[in-house]
């Protein structure tokens, strides 16, 4: 269940190969591979700051990495051209942790925004898609309000509207069901499952929630370390004999994460003499 | 550790290098920006219109304060009926253009650096850039346009604002004949070499301060902080800029 090196997959819309990233000093990966199957919902697990929102980054070439290649559909994001890496993220939808609405923009001027921008139809088509979006996340009639009227599980739901405005390919979500209540968060799980049978549109979720994710993933990568520490369906990583999916799933603070942040000694720190052991 | 002020003068010379490099980004995105025209349009309404109550009051206490003062001098020499034609002077070739681009960069600057800064902290431009939408095109070069565009009309607006107030002040307070005020000025003022040259520095103050706004916004660190210390520089060196480019350019366009 468990391997470093996943074998090559011809379906795979995304290949990161050998990634390594260093920022400000800190090894984020070091040498990642991992597929995205084309067509499938992955979820990217793993504890705070292993750089899960970094390789969405990565992905979608709003960072290059040191070293590797990451296949988006066919192209080598890092080396492609700003025209041709806007091309392709007309194809890409994302969902930023913190939202991410133009604030001087209504909800349905947020959602129609990137119809705006590169399609010319008519208003009553703009009108009716967006609608239909906002009605998916359960905020149709929110329609009229402003972004700093929302709470923030519904700015999300906004986002998530606007991310798939285009019917995208490929939609990257960053923390989705944060500030969700139960109901919203079984809507959405719906939503995303709903769009990736109907439409086949390719998903990575970046997650924490493990009953969450369980319900809507179909494969899960729990990273560590800067490498993929484990790689199979919810449930197997659910079984898991690992010692990082034990660790993980079970949330135990003693194993190979430390819950920790590297510090100096606990007694030093507070002023006593340094413990010899 | 205090930065040596070798480094400093590095990373002074490294942002304006950089300052550069953004306006020839901007200037390449011009034309896609045109594709977002509206967003022009609004952006000559809220640098211009919006600062026109500000500029319109200024120049009239402006051209008050000039006339005062203009004819109070000019009468101890007998030539207080001059007195329209130096404000007129003053006013198109220096202190028009330049007190409108020092307001100019208060009131508008200063709006433009916190809000593209605010879009930066909450990845605003980083979602546009995640829909394909480039924010120099969109959010950068409409605010530079607007600025190079409104600058121009908003000192032409003070002017006229301010020679209505030195009339005011000589003509309608002092008693100084208004048929001498408005002749010795049509008399000694020339389009070209006063009026337009004038025009042509609040063009290039236009440039100047809303790219360093404009700039500062797209630099700013992603915190509250960061916003502030932005808008702060944005006055300052909007203000340097402007006083030291209209040394320059006086020594060339006179």
């Amino acid at each position: 269940m468990s391997h470093a090196n996943p074998p090559e997959r011809a379906d795979a819309l995304v290949e990161v190969r050998g990634l390594s990233t260093v920022l400000n000093g800190k090894t984020i990966f070091d040498r990642l591979d991992l597929d995205i199957p084309r067509g499938r919902i992955v979820a990217i697990m793993g504890p705070s700051g292993t750089g899960k929102t970094t390789l969405l980054r990565h992905i979608t070439g709003q960072l290059r990495p040191d070293a590797g290649e990451i296949r988006v559909d066919g192209h080598d994001v890092p080396t492609l051209p700003r025209d041709a890496l806007f091309a392709l993220r007309e194809k890409i939808g994302y969902l930023f942790q913190n939202s991410a609405l133009l604030t001087d923009y209504s909800v349905f001027e947020n959602v129609a925004f990137p119809l705006r921008q590169h399609l010319r139809l008519p208003e009553e088509i703009v009108r009716n898609v967006v609608l239909t979006k906002l009605q998916a996340v359960g905020l149709r009639g929110a329609a009229g309000l402003m972004p700093h009227e929302l709470s923030g599980g519904m700015a999300r739901r906004v986002a998530l509207a606007r991310a798939i405005v285009r019917d995208p390919m490929l939609i990257l979500y960053d923390e989705p069901f944060v500030g969700l209540d139960p109901i919203a968060l079984n809507q959405i799980l719906k939503l995303i499952r709903t769009l990736n049978d109907t439409l086949g549109i390719t998903s990575i979720l970046v997650a924490h929630e493990f009953d969450a994710v369980a319900r809507a993933a179909d494969e899960v990568y729990l990273i560590a370390g800067g490498k993929v520490a484990a790689h199979g369906t919810p449930a197997e990583l659910a079984r898991g004999e690992s010692a990082w999916t034990k660790q993980f799933f079970g949330g135990e603070a003693d194993g190979p994460v430390p819950f920790q942040y590297p510090a100096r000694d606990y007694a030093a720190d507070l002023g006593f003499p340094e413990r010899t052991r | 550790m205090s930065a040596r002020p070798t480094s400093r003068l590095g990373d002074a010379l490294a942002q304006v290098g950089a300052c550069g490099l953004f306006l020839l980004q901007v200037l390449g995105a011009v034309p896609k920006s045109l594709r977002h025209f509206r967003e022009t349009i609004r952006q000559i309404w809220f640098v211009g219109a919006m600062s026109l109550v500000i500029i319109m009051t200024c120049g009239l206490f402006v051209g008050a304060v000039l006339g005062l003062q203009l004819y109070d001098v000019l009468s101890r020499f007998g030539a207080s009926a001059m007195s329209g034609t130096v404000v007129a002077l003053a006013l198109y070739r220096e202190l028009g253009p330049v007190v409108t681009a020092l307001l100019f960069a208060g009131r508008a600057g200063t709006s433009i650096t916190a809000e593209i800064g605010l879009m930066r902290a909450t990845d605003q431009l980083a979602a546009m850039e995640m829909m394909a939408v480039d924010p120099l095109a969109y959010v950068a070069a409409p605010r530079f346009i607007a600025g190079v565009v409104a600058l121009p009309l908003l000192a032409c607006v003070f002017n006229a604002m301010a020679i209505l107030g030195a009339h005011a002040v000589c003509v309608s307070w002092l008693g100084l004949d208004g048929g001498t005020f408005w002749s010795n000025m049509t008399a000694s003022v020339d389009v070209w070499t006063d009026v337009v040259n004038g025009v042509w520095k609040s063009v290039a103050f236009g440039a100047v301060c809303t790219l360093i706004a404009t700039f500062n916004g797209y630099t700013t660190a992603p915190t509250s902080e960061g916003v502030a210390y932005a808008t702060t520089r944005t006055v300052v060196f909007s203000s340097i800029a402007t006083l030291a480019l209209d040394f320059v350019m006086t020594a060339f366009l006179t």
